[in-house]
């Protein structure tokens, strides 16, 4: 006994505390030229040609690849990239881009590029989505979901290749929105160099996505599923190395466990807080909160394919059944833009802010249902998106409300969930009868935004969950995307909404806006309206 | 003793034979519902042309379940529909981190609750003991996850001593070598090694504690009542009889008869260690088996989930079986109480 109480062996257990608590020098670069930034789930994949989410994109295209044009993330306006000039025809079929001389893409442990960027490696980036026998277009459920829906797999004849530095485009009709489309992610440029390495080398093919190699700021070092992923700063980036050398993603897909990341400062940086978070963050004097409208808009979207929902009078019913101002105040806390249209407020001069209200009138409601002939009541699937985005921040708790308000004019709501592929491929098939979804905008084009999500080709492309079509609709926002004269232009878009506000496909309930926390110490970090985060020429000042 | 033996042997094997088919069951309701997505059923059609595995619909099940069993034997429990990784190595990746939580765990509850335990026993009925053995009470039946959270609330969210989660501070690039992270950080070439592997044990203190209080009391009670027993025993009285010194006694003569019932329970502790383990990891974002089975349920990877509580509850098992027969080995008794039961 007598050996617990002596004093060197008391000394003894204090050692290790004293070990913990001294750190040097080295360590302290370390932390003050990393970031870490707490995201909110896995990426699909590194391959930025396939895929949805912005999840997957702010992981694989905003950090590992550039594209040919940029769009500003607050102005929307066109940027030059990997494409320093362009021009167009005169009969708006082709565009001639003049490429960046003296870009390097990553030096990495799997591959070392020999040669700079050239036009070949825009015509890889395109061919692999374009041609079906390409050696990386179609491997274990790729999927080229943009390059479909935006239209190019149909209008897109050729592209030729004038020399190393100049690619020209031809379209087959005129598309106002082409420009925009090669600001989008799934237009990132990949390296034929490297594709040429993974085939003639019989590596696996899975490698060249899992092992990307790209011109971006960042190149990938260490990913870990579920964990982290590591980034450094790429040395020979265009525009200079990045000052931020380590970029971490740490993947948090619980929200709470986000927010004590970023209070501990395991984070300086957090995605998507939750709105009854928002006070408290707002609260700490060491963190910076922006906010700002969002460029999305979450919908319930009614399959027009199967009845009843193939009769307008039901989407009626049924959308004016729901109080959606309760919802706005419970799901989003308030930090939404309600919107009628299926344009986001933000989406201004296109947005029609004088279209007729949606009121929540269950009388209204109930005699539309009788008219329909479903008096004696009803009975639907409601499919509540599982994961948490801006535009629905708590699809089970919306889903929720919903099925009370459905209740009180005699329908009976049931809530399906399915983990989020699994919920979107079945929803892109068709398999659900409602649904509360939601898109991001990719850029201020509301041609765009309107096409992918309730044109008749976007049914096919799986991104119009109401299966919808209407010709005169896509007549519009085709005229609407020609026109040159913005006063035209407005009013066919215009018109369009009303059509959309006629039949209802989906019931429109807001926009949430795009919250983004972080530390005081890190600067330059902008809000991107399109959703998702960039860590370009973001900062980090050395706590003092 | 030998028979002792086969009789163990027989019961692993049993039970294998009923977890493997449990685990079939499963593997089979996933590939045959319609519960999955396209990418998953497309991923299965394609694996099952690389593997041999595969799980035919409508033929002879009995087949399909030896077919199952020979590709578990041969160490294929098919590939992960979320990470597209066999589900061997993903578990072989998981295992150290739950390894070196549940090994310092249990150091800390041997090397705690014994001595408190013996203590106890030693102070019978007097303060001393009262206070332990209800400390040990609250301790035991603490639910973890309330106590881990309360844990992180004081510890790092208030008093910003410990980290909130995961193994290691996102900042520090440790190549995983062998997958335990205090000896990987301390062999690692990095320059901040050294602060890297403080991190580390900081990372560890919190989970190491939550998930040793629920066995720290266990062992200090099983402790106490075992020690109490031994105590009261003649040759105790002997001993003090003699003029012995009372550390003596107690901590060599006691503790050392006082053992060998305790054996046998400390290996039944290794289940609670298990269960505790994987909320543990759920907690702190550890990513251990635990937390992996867990994300596996939650993305609906039935493969992942099905071969990981194959091979869990084959370690439970082999783990309980082992610790048997070791005591057996140890004490005498059991061996002769074997033979008289068996005739």
């Amino acid at each position: 006994m007598r050996m617990i109480y002596n004093p060197r062996s008391l000394l003894l257990l204090l050692l290790p505390w004293v070990i913990l608590a001294c750190s040097d020098d080295r360590t302290k670069s370390v932390i003050d030229t990393g970031l870490v930034y707490c995201s909110e789930g896995s990426p699909d994949s590194f391959n930025p040609h396939t895929g949805t989410s912005g999840t997957s994109f702010d992981a694989n295209s905003r950090v590992l690849f550039n594209r040919l044009l940029e769009a500003d993330p607050v102005t929307g306006k066109l940027q030059p990239s990997l494409a320093t000039k362009w021009s167009k025809s005169k009969d708006g079929l082709s565009y001639t881009f003049h490429l960046r001389k003296n870009v390097r893409f990553h030096t990495t442990q799997w591959f070392k590029p020999k040669r700079f960027f050239n036009s070949s490696d825009v015509l890889f980036s395109f061919n692999r989505q374009r041609q079906s026998d390409h050696y990386f277009h179609y491997f274990k459920g790729l999927n080229y979901n943009y390059y479909h829906s935006t239209g190019l797999a149909k209008n897109l004849r050729n592209i030729s290749l004038l020399d190393n530095n100049t690619v020209v485009f031809h379209l087959d009709e005129p598309d106002h929105s082409f420009l925009f489309h090669l600001t989008m992610d799934f237009t990132s440029i990949i390296s034929a160099e490297y594709g040429e390495y993974v085939q003639n080398n019989d590596i696996v093919r899975e490698n060249f996505d899992n092992k990307p190699i790209g011109t971006g700021p960042f190149m990938l070092k260490r990913y870990q599923l579920d964990a982290f992923i590591r980034y450094t700063a790429h040395p020979d980036y265009m525009d200079g190395e990045e000052s931020i050398e380590n970029l971490v993603f740490a993947i948090t897909p619980d929200p709470t466990l986000r927010y004590a990341r970023l209070i501990s400062g395991e984070c300086d940086v957090m995605a998507q807080p939750l709105s009854s978070h928002y006070q408290l963050l707002k609260k700490n004097p060491e963190l910076n909160i922006q906010q700002q409208a969002g460029l999305n808009i979450g919908y319930w979207a009614f399959n027009t394919l199967k009845p009843p929902f193939n009769d307008v009078r039901v989407r009626k019913a049924l959308s004016y059944a729901i109080n959606r101002e309760t919802i706005l105040q419970t799901v989003f806390s308030g930090l939404v833009e309600s919107s009628d249209s299926p344009l986001p407020v933000t989406m201004s001069p296109h947005h029609m802010d004088n279209i007729e209200k949606i009121n929540y009138d269950p009388i209204l409601a109930k005699k539309l249902l009788a008219e329909a002939g479903y008096s004696k009541g009803l009975e639907i699937d409601i499919w509540a998106i599982p994961v948490q985005r801006p535009y629905n921040p708590d699809g089970r708790l919306m889903a929720k409300l919903m099925q009370e308000d459905l209740r009180n004019i005699g329908v009976k709501a049931n809530i399906i969930s399915y983990d989020w592929g699994t919920f979107l491929n079945k929803v892109g098939e068709g398999e659900h009868q409602t649904a509360l979804l939601g898109w991001v905008a990719d850029n201020q084009d509301a041609g765009q935004f309107l096409s992918t999500l309730l044109s008749c080709s976007a049914r096919s492309s799986k991104t119009n969950r109401a299966f919808w079509c209407n010709p005169d609709f896509d007549d519009l926002i085709k005229q609407a995307q020609l026109t040159r004269n913005p006063k035209i232009k407005q009013l066919l878009f215009h018109k369009a909404q009303e059509i959309f506000r006629n039949e209802l496909p989906w019931l429109p309930i807001g926009s949430g806006q795009t919250i983004q926390a972080s530390h005081k110490n890190v600067k330059n970090l902008r809000i991107r309206t399109t959703g998702g985060i960039s860590f370009i020429g973001v900062k980090k000042v050395p706590a003092s | 003793m030998r028979k002792l033996f086969f009789r163990q042997i027989f019961f692993i094997i049993t039970s294998f034979f009923g977890v493997s088919i449990i685990c079939f069951y499963l593997l089979s309701l996933t590939t045959n519902t319609q519960t999955q997505s396209n990418i998953i059923s497309s991923l299965q059609e394609t694996t099952s042309e690389e593997s041999p595995k595969h799980v035919p619909k409508k033929t002879n099940v009995v087949q399909a379940y030896f077919k199952y069993l020979n590709q578990v034997f041969n160490g294929d429990l098919g590939i992960s529909s979320s990470s597209r990784e066999p589900v061997t190595s993903e578990f072989l990746s998981h295992l150290p981190a739950s390894i070196e939580l549940v090994f310092l765990a249990s150091l800390i509850a041997v090397f705690i609750g014994l001595p408190l335990g013996v203590f106890a026993a030693i102070k019978h009925r007097k303060p001393t003991d009262l206070i332990i053995n209800n400390l040990a009470l609250i301790a035991y039946s603490i639910p973890i996850f309330w106590w881990g959270i309360l844990l992180i609330l004081v510890f790092s969210l208030s008093l910003g001593v410990t980290p909130v989660a995961g193994r290691l501070s996102f900042l520090f690039d440790i190549e995983p070598v062998t997958g335990f992270i205090l000896i990987d950080t301390f062999i690692s070439e990095q320059p901040y090694r050294m602060d890297a592997f403080r991190d580390a044990i900081q990372h560890l203190i919190l989970p190491v504690i939550v998930l040793a209080t629920l066995p720290t009391a266990i062992i200090a009670r099983m402790a106490r009542q075992t020690m109490i027993e031994t105590l009261s025993e003649e040759y105790i009285i002997t001993a003090q009889a003699k003029g012995l010194s009372s550390f003596r006694i107690y901590w060599v003569h006691g503790l050392r008869n006082a053992l060998i019932p305790f054996t046998n329970m400390l290996g039944l502790q290794v289940s609670t260690l298990m269960t505790g383990a994987m909320l543990t990891e759920y907690l702190f974002a550890w990513p251990g088996i635990g937390k992996w089975l867990l994300d596996a349920l939650d993305k609906g990877d039935y493969v992942s989930l099905s071969g990981g509580i194959l091979i869990t509850t084959s370690l439970v098992i082999l783990i309980n079986a082992g610790v048997e027969l070791i005591q057996a080995w140890l004490n005498p008794s059991i061996r002769i109480k074997t033979r008289v039961y068996n005739g």
